[in-house]
């Protein structure tokens, strides 16, 4: 029997899988942003961050007013809450990809390493694939690729630490590197963010599959 | 917590027709039981088999084991009045007699002998205040009970199953005839009887089940196709069955 919550559900989904993908081509074009030197392109994501606090709030109130209007039990709360929960992960990875915009105007002009941004680069592919790998399980409703996110974060944290660790050795050798350094020392942690509010959601879709809240960084 | 009420693969026939097909659950001291399901998927006949109110129906055949604190009630030698002041029962329509809410309440008192003026009285008193009714009848003990509001009624009718000391109290859908207000006042009195009594509700109003059962049980055909307790039930129930019920998919 297809219910009238059925379809409130469906605009939910459907609203949520919108706003992931929006956040996994913000993380995308920023990282892009930052690697390409590219002043433009970071101005626009600033200019754009409000569209996905926008969304955050309309998903929001949709969730409100569905647990209001249908009450929903079981499997049908959990998906409510899911999206009620993993929208604001969402919404402040989304807030990181703008940082990373930020980082990447207050950068230019300044001396430069070429050697850290590669590294920066490469974090930042990984990033935007973990970002897309959450939105995929969401939209499968998959657990176990929901759990598979940690190891993302795990290789990430090993990249964020190796470029901080760069970025002090360049100070110290060149303190006409500091503004750059300083902001690839902001950046690899705002990637790091994003990946943690990815993991964020995964252990919510685990949840929706299960009716377990975990913590995936102990789960392994 | 000790088990109070047994049942053990207990089937109903209305003559040829099984109504229920082998129903076991047990029922511990105290708390709150909620028994849902579908239209026709027997749970009133199965709340009736508790205090055998099946019994008056003509061409009903009862099978299997009911054990109230260890007795079979359907024993030749059971007292069915005496069997009915220790599991007593509300109906879905407020049914008080036509007297006083005071006669209403003595009723089954003087039934039973009592004729002790100052017994009865506190007796009464004492069962319209557990029914939470009290303050609003006390002034009016000798009027008709039927000048009272449903919701009122509903709770005279809960003070008189009180009267007579049971241990069990059984509910066929206590609320369904009753607005808002009202149901929200019989399920706050249910709440305040589950520390002292143990009852069975009947209800088709699920979210008034998710909030007084402490168990809640999920009836379908005849037969119980789940049993656990009610926040496992409508957060994360084991069958997919419940699931379709309680989300409304279904039923």
């Amino acid at each position: 029997m297809r219910r009238q919550f059925d379809d409130e559900l469906a605009d939910l989904d459907n609203g949520f899988t919108e706003m992931g993908m929006l956040v996994s081509d913000v993380t995308q074009r920023a990282v892009d942003a930052f690697i390409n030197h590219d002043r433009q392109s970071a101005q626009a994501i600033i200019d754009h961050d409000h569209d996905i606090n926008e969304r955050e709030i309309q998903l929001e109130a949709k969730s409100f007013e569905i647990i209001a209007l249908y009450q929903p039990v079981t499997m049908d709360l959990r998906e409510v809450v899911t999206i009620l929960k993993a929208v604001s992960d969402l919404e402040r990875a989304g807030d990181h990809a703008r940082n990373i915009a930020i980082a990447t105007i207050a950068v230019k002009g300044n001396t430069r390493v070429a050697e850290i941004e590669a590294q920066i680069a490469e974090m930042g592919h990984l990033t935007t694939k973990m970002v897309q790998s959450a939105i995929q399980a969401y939209v499968d409703k998959d657990a176990e690729a929901a759990k598979a996110l940690v190891t993302f974060d795990n290789q990430l944290q090993e990249h964020q630490k190796v470029i901080t660790d760069a970025s002090y050795q360049q100070i110290i050798q060149n303190p006409d590197v500091l503004k750059a350094a300083t902001n690839y020392n902001i950046v690899a942690g705002d990637l790091l963010r994003i990946a943690d509010y990815m993991t964020n959601v995964g252990e919510w879709i685990i949840y929706l599959k299960t009716g377990k809240i975990v913590e995936l960084k102990f789960l392994n | 917590m000790a088990t109070i009420l047994t049942s053990r693969d207990v089937h109903v026939y209305y003559g040829n027709h099984e109504a229920l097909k082998g129903i076991s659950l047990d029922f511990e001291e105290k708390g709150i039981t909620a028994l849902i399901g579908p239209s026709g998927s027997s749970k009133s006949t199965y709340l009736r088999t508790l205090n055998r109110m099946n019994d008056m129906i003509p061409g009903v055949t009862v099978t299997g084991n009911i054990a109230f604190q260890g007795n079979d009630i359907y024993a030749p030698q059971t007292d069915l009045v005496a069997l009915r002041k220790q599991i007593g029962m509300v109906f879905q329509q407020p049914n008080p007699f036509p007297f006083s809410v005071y006669d209403n309440v003595a009723f089954g008192l003087r039934i039973a002998g009592q004729k002790n003026r100052e017994a009865l009285d506190a007796v009464v008193e004492n069962a319209l205040r557990q029914a939470a009714v009290w303050d609003e009848v006390k002034d009016h003990l000798h009027d008709s009970a039927l000048a009272l509001s449903g919701g009122q009624q509903q709770r005279v009718c809960i003070a008189r199953v009180l009267a007579v000391s049971p241990k069990i109290i059984l509910l066929d859908e206590p609320t369904s005839a009753l607005d808002p207000i009202s149901s929200s006042q019989i399920e706050s009195t249910l709440l305040q009887l589950r520390k002292d009594y143990t009852i069975i509700t009947v209800t088709h109003n699920l979210q008034q089940a998710s909030r007084i059962a402490d168990r809640t049980a999920f009836f379908m055909n005849g037969e119980v196709v789940e049993v656990d307790d009610t926040k496992k039930i409508f957060m994360n129930p084991a069958k997919k069955e419940t699931e379709d019920y309680i989300s409304g998919r279904f039923g």
